[in-house]
């Protein structure tokens, strides 16, 4: 569609520049001598509002031959003759209307007198409508350029929300690998044991895939992840791992972006308690007070044996989505001494809008039922 | 199942150690080697630190390694014992480690352990028993991710491990088949050469100086010319290092770097 009808600020502007264009006109004609200023003016106003409009069609002729891909004899050629024929057609459609004036008595005689002016018409024709199609080629860049912006910019928000996708529904293949191998020691030694974790993986692999498509969830529901995930990993750590839980009651309702605790106690377990020949605790806590949540995670780490790159990917991306669901809202601080490290949040409260419905989630709350 | 036995007797058996920080990995490992009688399980160890210890105290022929452990490696624990054990290494997951393995040749397990890889991993390992292993620095470097560097060194006196962040290294000193790592006023040999040390630090952080000295630039104070062509670094607690004129060169661009 051409960019000047479509928007009416830019035909304003594109009518104003011929203003001077026309007045111009009108004083080259004047002082190629043998025609007074009235009779210029009433000839060459409508015949440059005429053209202007007649050079809109400029536009087409610019989309069909682009700078890049034609010719450059090409390109001269295809506008310099339109810009011939177009001047013509104009200079002729200016002597039928001289004709049509020079009937009036106050013009008579002006058919005679155009006739004088029409090849100093024709030749500023040509000029205007070359002027016009450069105009044009300046105007299409712009578009190709602004195109391509909105094209990247569209891509990189595509390429986040994929992140983020593969972020929720990603599985560390080491935890996976690691309770496969746990499971397959247990089918020998114990086999109703081995049974429930894997039951346990199955639950947790099938929510953490579910957590996928979902903006928000319960944080009972992330909790009951938690819990699967920490039983799988105590199976493997022993008495390696301890865990102590403080969650208050009323936040057990809200709703928080899925997601957001688990990589924080994963963190806690593979970079913390992993690293501990004697083990350690990891400790979660959590309060609901004045339209804020707050959650704490904190574990025992060995600050030498813990390179600090490792840390920061499941941080960052726990602080990327509060960021994204909270804008300025929520925070996210971490802290470190020698032998604690703590992650503790702070974000809007977040009440389900029917808190009375009843959980779809038919999975058990705890994994303690599982035990039969 | 008698005539094995009876055929092995007299044969000298050979020893193993298990090393995997998680009980029920150490358990599938024991289970597997029950149907090898040939093979006896002299200790498992539940960390790399012990493992150090096992190896000097019982001197095995194989060694079941796993790559993950607390603190110190399995790589580590290859560094710091004799390279004529037999070592299969176990990891659940390790892309870089297992490419490492591969072109090192080196044999290796994968989590969870199955009968058929684990009898095959085990033949070649056999065989190799009483070869040298490939120098544990060339498998660790090429199971670290492309731009990672250490982030501590691990050195071993007798059966004591000392773990050294490179932030607190003052620089490396080669010494013969050895490097002397220099940390506040203690040095802790090594047995390493120091192209290799150099290959593992982070060039930003440490400057080859000499073919003999790696310093910590930021333990450079400041340079003084000292004969012809050669200069002397100035470390903060005073120890002189000499700087051959490449090394010059090479501090000097990494100032320009820095500032």
């Amino acid at each position: 569609m051409h960019p000047l009808l479509t928007r009416r600020s830019y035909l304003g502007a594109y009518l104003a520049v011929w203003l001077p264009l026309a007045c111009l006109l009108v004083f080259l004609i004047k002082v190629s001598g043998g025609i007074g200023i009235l009779e210029a003016t009433v000839v060459v106003v409508p015949m440059a509002v005429l053209f202007a409009a007649a050079c809109l069609s400029a536009w087409y002729t610019c989309r069909a031959t682009p700078l890049r891909s034609s010719g450059i004899t090409r390109v001269f050629a295809t506008h310099l003759v339109a810009a011939f024929i177009l001047s013509f057609l104009w200079a002729q459609i200016g002597r039928v209307y001289a004709h049509a004036l020079s009937t009036a008595p106050s013009f008579q005689g002006l058919d005679v007198r155009y006739e004088a002016h029409s090849a100093i018409l024709i030749v500023s024709g040509v000029l205007l409508y070359l002027v016009n199609v450069g105009f044009f080629y300046v105007l299409i860049a712009l578009e190709a350029s602004r195109a391509a912006e909105a094209r990247v910019l569209e891509t990189s928000v595509l390429a986040r929300d994929a992140e983020l996708k593969a972020l929720k529904a990603q599985v560390n293949p080491h935890f996976l690998f690691n309770s496969l191998n746990s499971i397959s020691a247990l089918t020998s030694s114990d086999p109703a044991k081995a049974r429930e974790m894997c039951i346990l993986l199955a639950e947790f692999l099938r929510m953490t895939l579910g957590l996928g498509e979902k903006s928000a969830i319960p944080f009972s529901e992330e909790l009951s992840l938690v819990h699967r995930f920490l039983a799988i990993e105590k199976v493997r750590f022993g008495s390696r791992l301890n865990m102590t839980e403080d969650i208050a009651e009323d936040c057990k309702i809200l709703l928080v972006p899925p997601l957001l605790l688990q990589p924080l106690i994963e963190n806690a377990v593979t970079h913390g308690i992993a690293n501990l020949p004697d083990g350690g605790s990891v400790r979660l806590a959590a309060r609901c007070q004045a339209g804020r949540l707050s959650v704490l995670v904190e574990n025992t780490f060995d600050a030498e044996s813990t390179p600090s790159h490792r840390n920061g990917m499941g941080l960052q991306n726990v602080r990327q989505r509060l960021e994204a669901r909270y804008p300025k809202q929520a925070n996210m601080r971490v802290t470190a001494d020698a032998a604690r490290f703590q992650v503790s949040l702070s974000l809007p409260a977040e009440p389900q809008e029917e808190p009375w419905a009843e959980p779809k989630e038919n999975l058990p709350a705890t994994p303690k039922e599982v035990q039969r | 199942m008698n005539a094995v036995t009876e055929k092995n007797f007299g044969e000298k058996k050979l020893g193993a150690l298990i090393v995997d920080d998680e009980e029920l990995a150490r358990q599938i490992l024991r289970e597997l080697l029950h149907a090898h009688p040939e093979i006896q399980i002299l200790a498992e160890c539940a960390n790399g630190f012990e493992a150090v210890k096992a190896v000097a105290e019982h001197k095995p022929d194989l060694l079941f390694l796993d790559v993950q452990m607390p603190k110190l490696s399995g790589f580590d624990v290859l560094e710091l014992i004799e390279r004529d054990i037999a070592v299969i290494f176990v990891t659940a997951y390790d892309q870089y480690a297992m490419k490492a393995f591969e072109v090192q040749a080196v044999d290796y397990l994968l989590k969870p352990i199955g009968r058929e890889r684990f009898e095959a991993a085990l033949e070649r390992a056999t065989k190799r028993v009483g070869e040298k292993m490939p120098p544990a620095h060339d498998l660790a470097a090429a199971s670290r991710p492309p731009q990672q560097y250490l982030e501590r060194l691990v050195v071993r006196d007798g059966t004591r491990v000392t773990l050294i962040p490179t932030a607190k290294l003052d620089y490396v000193e080669a010494q013969d088949d050895y490097v002397a790592l220099a940390t506040h006023g203690a040095k802790h040999l090594k047995q390493q050469t120091i192209a290799s040390i150099e290959a593992g630090l982070d060039p930003a952080r440490f400057v080859r100086i000499h073919r003999s000295y790696i310093v910590n630039f930021e333990r450079v104070v400041r340079i003084e010319p000292y004969g012809k062509d050669s200069r002397l670094a100035i470390l903060a607690d005073g120890t002189r290092l000499p700087v051959s004129r490449t090394g010059y060169a090479r501090l000097k661009s990494l100032l320009d770097d820095r500032t």
